[in-house]
């Protein structure tokens, strides 16, 4: 399950970018080493981050763990629905269990996360 | 692994495995000049037999409120405990592990810890509770934290009348964290002056914490905390005295966000101020900013009822620098034995208990205001009332010969407060103490 289109970072978020916005989540790779997931602690709308800052948390039976962002830039919308259905992550991790928005600060930066191929065999050394 | 210190034939074989001569050997990195180069000076060993009359002499000294008829209150309040609260607490499974929360093999502490949550969600009327925390003080300190990381602001807010220690610990958290303290007087009727808020700037503080009663014993104006204007800070109520919520609206009623207390009443002794028991209750939705943890129901494989920790400490295993706190301890013990002590009070016992401090109190406060003392403030009270009297501390001194422990001396906490005495009755006085209490006081009258 590791979609074509989107970009990764070796911390197992995807992005996906439409304009100057990316959507961000976590991998299916990524949520099935997790677990049931309980919670996720979502960043603020507005807040400037820096690529590879920790902005947000998901929590799940078996741990805790940071949630990086692949670019920088401004957040610009949180999935709220993850309050009430954390699991969404789980169940549609590249689709409804999108995590963060941000407008991007510099597509350049997007050059130097890891296409489909290269997350794929990532997965397979881990 | 036997629990006994090593012989000398032990510390031989060590020695020559190490290959070293003397055991001072091993503390040759300690510099000469900090060593202590002595024995220490202890008289030479006893047996146990000699260790226990020594030990029965010594505490043979301490006076205690079994000694004399007591009326010191201020946090800490000596209460009935019935006879199966020692019984069950007594019990090995309960009186010796630490840290019992593996399922597979706690079942029985965890069980106890979930009927403590649940009872405590009810008497608080709050919608979650977690394991327990050490002590009143220290809930309210959390629950102030546990505020500005839900609201994100740096200030806190405190009512003058909530106990003078609470406030220091409060205090000794958040300056130590760089957040700041700020406090509301109290008014002529012993209470918080609300309108205080009016002037305040509510939008730089995440917390308002008020304690009802409050330290003078006096029930707060519960209704004014429902309309408080309150600007995105959380209300804080602390109870220092949960017998109070027998007959008193509890905190969930008036809209507290975060309700904290004292569990010393229910079930524990004096013992020289502590182990107690710091109650922690909140909304759900504060529920993932709450320290501590949490027990919950679930099912096992076979569809059987069973408990696990549902909410861990964090600031154990799992992301420590992120922790809501930096103490993960909960008072297991002190909160089972509130658990046995309200089953076995029931619900309706518990409000009588509570009533009959009510009445006591009353009865004593009417008789005192018979001989012709003033009450400090004339506002509705629960278990505990100050009136003036000079020189309260002679009245302490006076009433130890007497056979009293005439209360506390409010001066001590309230520079402005000289002349005032803090008296609580509870169930403990039989209506014959409380006569020849206010008769002694009269006496006392003149200084």
């Amino acid at each position: 399950m590791i979609p074509k289109e989107l970009k990764y970072s070796s911390e197992h978020e995807w992005i996906r970018v439409e304009g100057n916005i990316g959507t961000v989540g976590i991998t299916s790779y990524a949520q099935e080493q997790l677990g049931d997931i309980v919670f996720v602690e979502l960043p603020e709308t507005g807040k400037e981050v820096n690529k590879m800052e920790a902005v947000a948390v998901v929590e799940s039976v078996k741990a805790a763990s940071d949630i990086y962002t692949p670019v920088s830039g401004r957040i610009t919308e949180v999935n709220e629905e993850l309050n009430d259905s954390p699991s969404l992550i789980n169940e549609d991790p590249y689709g409804k269990g999108w995590i963060f928005r941000i407008e991007l600060r510099d597509p350049r930066e997007l050059d130097e996360l890891l296409s489909a191929e290269e997350y794929e065999k990532l997965t397979k050394e881990e | 692994m036997p629990f006994i210190p090593h012989t000398s034939e032990d510390e031989r074989e060590i020695l020559k495995h190490l290959g070293i001569k003397r055991k001072e050997e091993l503390f040759s990195h300690i510099p000469d000049e900090i060593k202590l180069r002595r024995d220490l000076l202890l008289p030479p060993p006893l047996s146990e037999l000699e260790i226990e009359k020594e030990l029965i002499k010594i505490a043979s000294l301490n006076r205690t409120v079994r000694d004399y008829v007591s009326f010191l209150g201020g946090g800490s309040y000596d209460h009935w405990i019935p006879a199966t609260v020692e019984a069950l607490l007594s019990r090995g499974e309960i009186f010796s592990p630490y840290t019992p929360y593996q399922p597979e093999a706690s079942q029985g502490t965890l069980t106890m810890l979930f009927e403590y949550q649940t009872m405590m969600c009810e008497l608080f009327q709050m919608e979650v509770s977690n394991a327990s925390v050490y002590d009143g003080a220290t809930a309210l300190a959390e629950a102030c934290l546990m505020a500005l990381r839900i609201t994100k602001r740096d200030k806190v807010l405190l009512s003058s009348a909530i106990h003078p220690e609470y406030r220091k610990v409060v205090r000794a958290y958040m300056e130590s964290a760089g957040f700041g303290v700020e406090e509301l007087s109290f008014d002529q009727k012993g209470r918080t002056n609300l309108n205080e808020l009016e002037s305040k700037n509510l939008s730089e503080f995440g917390a308002i914490a008020i304690q009802t009663p409050n330290f003078f014993g006096v029930i707060e104006d519960i209704n004014a905390f429902k309309n408080l204007k309150k600007d995105g800070a959380l209300l804080i109520a602390c109870v220092a005295e949960p017998l109070s919520l027998g007959v008193i609206a509890p905190p969930g009623s008036y809209g507290a966000d975060i309700a904290v207390g004292e569990g010393g009443s229910l079930g524990m002794h004096l013992s020289f101020g502590g182990p107690y028991l710091g109650i922690f209750t909140s909304r759900m939705k504060y529920l993932r900013n709450m320290p501590g943890r949490i027990v919950g129901e679930t099912i096992d494989r076979e569809g059987k009822r069973g408990f696990v920790l549902t909410l861990a400490t964090r600031e154990q295993h799992i992301r420590r620098a992120k922790a809501t706190s930096n103490i993960c301890t909960n008072h297991n013990m002190c909160a089972i034995a509130a658990t046995i002590y309200l089953a076995s009070l029931g619900k309706r016992g518990f409000k009588k208990v509570s009533e009959i401090n009510l009445k006591k109190t009353h009865f004593l406060a009417k008789e005192i205001a018979k001989r012709g003392f003033e009450l400090l403030f004339p506002s509705p009270f629960f278990n505990e009332f100050a009136i003036r009297i000079k020189n309260p501390e002679k009245v302490i001194e006076r009433g130890l010969n007497e056979g009293f422990i005439a209360g506390l001396s409010l001066g001590k906490f309230y520079a402005e407060l000289k002349d005032a005495l803090l008296i609580t009755v509870t169930e403990m006085h039989s209506l014959n103490d409380l006569s020849r209490f206010a008769s002694f006081l009269e006496g006392m009258k003149d200084g």
